[in-house]
């Protein structure tokens, strides 16, 4: 079974760095898979992967990370504005995060507008289903 | 007295007497990408010699290596004088059991996986260290990872100038339009660095990259 875990943007507005990329950290050791409306500060997506490398051990692998946004670039100029607007008022809670933990999430694959998650149970489910044919 | 003022200009981040165009060079990216690859291909073009061991098991490079004084001359006589930093390759996950699929035994995969998680730590901490960087992908691989968003995220959040080398052109599977799509606000320029492809091309806009 797969869990996944919703973590609204308010629920992480207004934590420090440290606490935002520990907030989710550890909810992932619990193998749980985060979605979090919104996504990281860059700096604090390059903090999550070097947190992540201090906890690793034979029982936490690490993470599989993804994130979707809208893409700037195919946005019209009103949509830009009030994007910006909304980000002034509510911060910033376009896109999505997801965070999987290594031994249960196999690979996200970001296409880029849409993820795919593959989780372990289900590749060794797709091989054995592979084999009965 | 010169000690005096070139500690003060460095607090004051303005270095009269450092040498124009002498400037920190990192090779970034993701494991088994082929940076060490392209920094012997460098140090061999440039220096006659090799900087790094390469292997096709990942996480080969666990620590931070520097060569120093590469000196770059292109054919209109411009110069260039720079640090070359090999990185380790920067992963959001190490198991140790994929280093024993490769052959090795448990004690040296353990071994090498705590080694590998450190150098990514290190790799991260580093990147306040760069001038410039050149992000060495693998181009017969899917270049939405986030390990590349958030590699050339971060070094766009800190201003360092970026050139994406589209490693392994010589391999079928290879395409750098994917890659061109992917960062299409970035120069990229497609390489083998293993064969010597098109490295031409590559140094010129490493030329381009450190003005």
């Amino acid at each position: 079974m797969v869990t996944f875990q919703f973590i609204p943007f308010h629920q992480i507005e207004n934590l420090s760095s440290a606490k935002r990329v520990n907030k989710l950290l550890n909810v992932v050791k619990q193998d749980k898979i985060v979605v979090m409306e919104g996504r990281l500060r860059k700096q604090e997506e390059a903090d999550l992967i070097e947190i992540t490398m201090e906890e690793i051990s034979p029982k936490f692998k690490g993470i599989e990370l993804s994130t979707v946004y809208p893409d700037k670039n195919k946005q019209t100029a009103m949509q830009k504005v009030k994007g910006r607007f909304a980000t002034m008022l509510l911060g910033d809670r376009q896109g999505l995060t997801i965070i999987g933990p290594a031994n249960v999430v196999k690979k996200i694959e970001q296409n880029p507008d849409k993820i795919e998650l593959f989780t372990k149970e289900s590749s060794t489910r797709y091989r054995k289903t592979k084999r009965r044919k | 007295m010169k000690q005096f003022f070139k500690n003060l200009f460095k607090k004051l981040k303005f270095n009269p007497f450092s040498k124009r165009g002498h400037v920190k060079l990192g090779l970034y990216g993701p494991p088994n990408g082929g940076k060490s690859t392209l920094a012997n291909r460098i140090c061999l073009d440039w220096l006659d010699e090799e900087m790094s061991s390469v292997s096709h098991i990942a996480h080969e490079t666990r620590e931070i290596k520097i060569k120093e004084q590469i000196h770059l001359k292109n054919a209109k006589g411009k110069e260039l004088t720079f640090s070359l930093v090999d990185t380790p390759g920067i992963a959001t996950k190490i198991d140790y059991e994929d280093f024993l699929k490769r052959g090795m035994k448990k004690a040296e995969a353990k071994a090498r996986a705590k080694e590998a998680t450190k150098g990514v730590i290190d790799s991260i901490k580093w990147l306040d260290n760069m001038e410039a960087v050149i992000v060495v992908l693998d181009a017969t691989k899917d270049p939405y990872s986030q390990v590349n968003i958030t590699i050339i995220g971060n070094l766009q959040a800190r201003s360092i100038p970026v050139l994406i080398a589209a490693n392994k052109v010589d391999l079928k599977k290879a395409n750098i339009d994917s890659i061109k799509a992917a960062f299409p606000q970035y120069d990229i320029v497609g390489i083998s660095a293993k064969y010597g492809k098109n490295l031409e091309e590559f140094y010129e806009e490493v030329f381009n990259l450190i003005k």
